[in-house]
């Protein structure tokens, strides 16, 4: 698509923050030292589920050097209520009479020196009253052993109000929908087919662990966290101590990494009540260990069933997933309605019915991870179709593109698909694969397969961000958001779409962080929402700036149109080098929330994200150790405002969702997590990055996002872990249906294939 | 226990409990925050220093054991206060980061490989940084940049190892 030249739009401007970055330089939470600062060690749980009988902190409390020791009761002093969450408020700040999970928050050694801290931590001791656990998501739909006494719901989601005080289940919140007849259409189909697929527990794993400190006096609370959603932060912590907004200042300078983990409310909350039982500020750093503790990717159980005619129109489609949201609820239940409605796939099919549920378990808690849940619903609906077009004899492209959602029709909820490049993703990872070239298959021991999938996504709504453009007196601007520079690029693309609209160079604009003092509202740095959304606000208010200046050289008797500096605007106005312009907007884009009985709306989502990928393996079929030795993704990421950052996002959520694929797993063992370091839950290094690997967008316009953009970081983690399980399918025809896809599991697969089953695990 | 270090060319003298890792001394006692505490078990890279011109993991060892050698930080690799070493601009021309935190070990570690060899194959690149992890980028562009930087070398006409700085 031809565009007019910018030096702004499209271009690989250098990150704003890279000299700060490869200098050492650059601002995190992890650095910070504040006068007087305590530093807080947590005693966990050792076992998954149970009562309370005592703590018994009297050994760490004598120990010299330590401050003081926190519970629950501790807390209960600044806090009365002291539960948190953002969809149900169900999480203790610490372990409040019962524990839900190995790990869990008991009590907190707040100590001068962190070393100490930690010694004490060895001091204390808890007795327990073990009660029977459940671990299992589907085993928990209908489990005797309750997790929660009764449910929770916030107030915030007023879709979940009914869910209030609701007992005897573990079931968080159910999404359903349904369109069309799907049993009469499995009734007049050719062919049913029905499957089941598994995905694993992982974890973000952002190499800076989570960390946040507060700074608690005079009735004013400073929180300086690594958090990617401030204006949550400051919003909740303001409810738990029932104080204004005003009196909550938020801080995020840098983070090292987020992924979805540092969303909504973590270590915030304990580190406020800390602050003010201790008088104060207090630090609590997680370890590596530890942070396995905090938030995790749901594990889920999806069941898919589709009723199919013998020319491979897909007639009927019914989908039960399940998502294990571990103890707490976190995001969960809004994982399980986003991922939820588009869990039959991008196809377009006239009968559908979905049933999502949320389910609690004694695991630690799930929430959002880099696709919201995406990632596992494609998992199964993208093996799945390969399960059906190998059975019907199709190609698996031609069956795919056969039934592929096309931008006009409607998808499952009834909201028209817009601005969703799902062909042109599909056919440009076929053609970097080579699809309609016959592939060496290999013969003996070494055998090859490709394999390709296609997912999409809906975008979290609705939700709001505003922005303001500050002009200041010399003619230099600077820029007041709350997203969060996470490593994602947002301070550079922003400056980029202010920039575009004032007329200067995006590396002239210095971008304010977050601090809630000062930056406006914004829901949040999550799900590729904030190029569209923020990205939206950060244009209005330019040109609003924009607006404002016109103003200032008609109020000044200028002639319309002169093109007075505007330093020069300033000076006749002020008389000096004074005053400021400022522009500001907010943005929420149309949203209809689903009907409760249906799922149905008639828009679900500000946009699609659209992922396809391909993979080419090398099987060693007497070990089951694989290779892969081609991977392509391809994005709809709308206009690419800045390429090389698009780049980069693509190839770094596409080897996170590798490492989901292949090796990363959290293993437990009676409820104990027995593999939480990164010595032994292994993520990708450079050596696991596929000889040939390819990452590209497709040339596609979201209409309504700011110069076309729309989001970029999760769409290549969608239909990554398929096309590898299919390609593996494709070279040595077994069908591994629980990921991760370790050579083990391919093994036995094997032997089972050939007759020769391996014993059990 | 009093213990003097060699830091980025500058004799310290630190007084430090013997169970005090390199790391926390010099991002505690020296406020050297450019090094990163990652995992701390010696796996992921963020806290890569080097030793008389080695990468090394500052977790992993004590302070004391430090006496003697020359430490390198990432603040130490620049030509002057201000500047970019060629390792450094070519990360920040190529991309070569996202989030930051793993950004100081990875930039000594290629400032090492290029010490010792301006002339590294891609194989070499690979192999040099290939401890050290990165969560976000998916590891092309901190490739490209290293290979950028050894390619602007080759075209310099300094002793090699003059112009790495």
């Amino acid at each position: 698509m031809a565009r007019t030249a910018s030096r702004n739009i499209g271009q690989s401007i250098p990150r704003l923050e890279a000299r700060e970055k490869v200098t050492g330089r650059a601002e995190y939470v992890h650095h910070l030292r504040l006068p007087g600062m305590l530093y807080g060690k947590i005693f966990r749980s050792t076992v998954p589920h149970a009562r309370i009988k005592s703590v018994d902190v009297s050994a760490a409390q004598a120990l010299e050097g330590v401050y003081r020791v926190v519970t629950i009761d501790d807390i209960r002093e600044a806090i009365p209520h002291p539960y948190y969450g953002p969809a149900f408020h169900d999480q203790p700040i610490l372990a409040d009479g019962k524990v839900r999970f190995a790990g869990e928050p008991v009590a907190v050694v707040l100590a001068a020196d962190p070393h100490i801290a930690q010694e004490a931590v060895g001091l204390i001791s808890a007795e327990y009253e073990e009660l029977p656990a459940v671990f299992d998501e589907v085993e928990a739909m209908s489990s005797d052993v309750l997790v929660h006494d009764v449910l929770k719901p916030a107030a915030t989601f007023p879709d979940l109000k009914h869910l209030a005080g609701r007992t005897g289940t573990n079931v968080a919140l159910d999404y359903h929908l349904l369109r069309g007849d799907p049993e009469a259409g499995f009734a007049a189909a050719d062919h049913v087919f029905e499957h089941t697929y598994r995905s694993q527990q992982v974890m973000h794993i952002p190499m800076e662990p989570f960390v946040s400190v507060a700074d608690a006096a005079d009735g004013r609370l400073t929180l300086h966290t690594a958090s990617q959603s401030p204006s949550f932060v400051r919003i909740e912590i303001a409810r738990l101590l029932g104080w204004p907004e005003n009196r909550v200042r938020v801080k995020v300078p840098y983070l090292g990494g987020g992924f979805g983990g540092k969303l909504y409310i973590k270590l915030e909350a304990l580190v406020t009540a800390l602050s003010l039982v201790a008088r104060r500020p207090v630090k609590v750093a997680l370890t590596m260990e530890e942070q396995f503790f905090m938030v995790t990717r749901h594990p889920c159980t999806f069941t898919i069933k589709s009723g199919v005619n013998k020319d491979g129109t897909i007639v009927a489609r019914t989908c039960k997933v399940v998502w294990n949201g571990g103890a707490y609820a976190d995001i969960g239940p809004r994982v399980t309605q986003k991922a939820g409605f588009t869990s039959a796939g991008p196809y377009d099919i006239e009968n559908v019915e979905i049933h999502s549920y949320a389910v609690y378990t004694n695991r630690p808690p799930c929430g959002a991870l880099r696709g919201f849940g995406a990632p596992q619903t494609a998992w199964a609906y993208e093996c799945h179709m390969d399960e059906i077009a190998e059975a019907l004899g199709m190609d698996k492209v031609a069956f795919r593109r056969k039934n592929l959602l096309q931008n006009g029709r409607p998808q499952a909820t009834g909201t028209i698909v817009q601005d969703a490049a799902l062909e042109q993703a599909l056919d440009q990872v076929a053609d970097r694969l080579n699809w309609n070239e016959p592939l060496d298959r290999g013969d003996g021991r070494i055998r090859r397969g490709r394999g390709i999938a296609v997912g999409f996504k809906g975008i979290t709504a609705p939700t709001t961000s505003v922005a303001i453009v500050n002009l200041y007196a010399d003619g230099s601007c600077g820029l007041y958001i709350s997203t969060v520079e996470m490593g994602q690029g947002s301070d550079t693309v922003m400056a980029q779409i202010a920039a575009e609209v004032l007329d200067m160079d995006a590396a002239a604009i210095k971008v304010v962080h977050p601090d809630t003092d000062v930056t406006p509202y914004d829901m949040g740095t999550l799900g590729s929402r904030s190029t569209f959304h923020m990205g939206t606000a950060v244009r209005l208010a330019a040109e609003d700036a924009r607006k404002k200046i016109a103003e200032l050289a008609r109020e000044l008797g200028l002639p319309e149109g002169s093109n007075l500096p505007l330093p020069e605007l300033f000076r006749r106005k002020y008389g000096m080098q004074a005053g400021n312009i400022i522009g500001t907007a907010s943005f929420i884009p149309k949203y209809e929330k689903p009907d409760a009985e249906t799922g149905h709306s008639r828009n679900a989502t500000p946009f699609w994200g659209v992922g396809a990928s391909g993979a080419e393996v090398e099987v060693d079929t007497e070990t089951g150790h694989y290779r892969i030795t081609k991977l392509v993704n391809v994005a709809d990421v709308g206009t690419a405002l800045n390429p090389k950052l698009v780049q980069v996002q693509l190839s770094g959520a596409g080897i996170m969702q590798l490492g989901f694929t292949t090796t990363e797993e959290m293993v437990y063992r009676d409820g104990q997590l027995t593999n939480g370091s990164l010595a032994d839950y292994k993520i990708p290094t450079l050596l696991d990055i596929p000889p040939e690997f390819i990452n590209e967008h497709v040339d596609s316009e979201q209409k309504d996002g700011p110069f076309g953009g729309k989001g970029a970081g999760e769409s290549t983690t969608i239909a990554l872990s398929p096309a590898i399980g299919n390609a593996l399918f494709d070279a040595v025809g077994v069908r591994l249906t629980d990921l991760p896809l370790t050579p083990e599991k391919i093994f036995r697969a094997l032997c089972e294939a050939n007759g020769t089953p391996l014993a059990g695990e | 226990m009093k213990v003097d270090l060699n830091i980025n060319g500058v004799e310290r003298t630190v007084d430090v409990e013997p169970r005090t890792s390199l790391l926390d001394c010099l991002r505690g006692e020296l406020a050297l925050t450019g090094t990163r505490a990652g995992c701390e078990h010696g796996v992921c890279g963020a806290c890569t220093i080097l030793l008389d011109g080695e990468p090394v993991r500052s977790c992993l060892m004590f302070a004391v054991q430090a006496d003697g050698y020359e430490i390198t930080t990432i603040e130490g690799i620049a030509p002057a206060p201000g500047e970019l070493s060629v390792v450094q601009d070519a990360f920040v021309e190529k991309h070569g980061m996202q989030c930051g935190y793993c950004t100081s070990g990875m930039v000594l570690a290629a400032h090492a490989l290029l010490m010792r060899n301006a002339n590294p194959t891609d194989e070499e690149i690979r192999d040099a940084i290939s401890a050290n992890l990165c969560r976000c980028t998916g590891y092309g562009q901190i490739v490209e940049a290293i290979r950028l930087a050894a390619d602007n070398l080759a075209q310099s006409n300094v002793f090699p190892a003059e112009r790495v700085r």
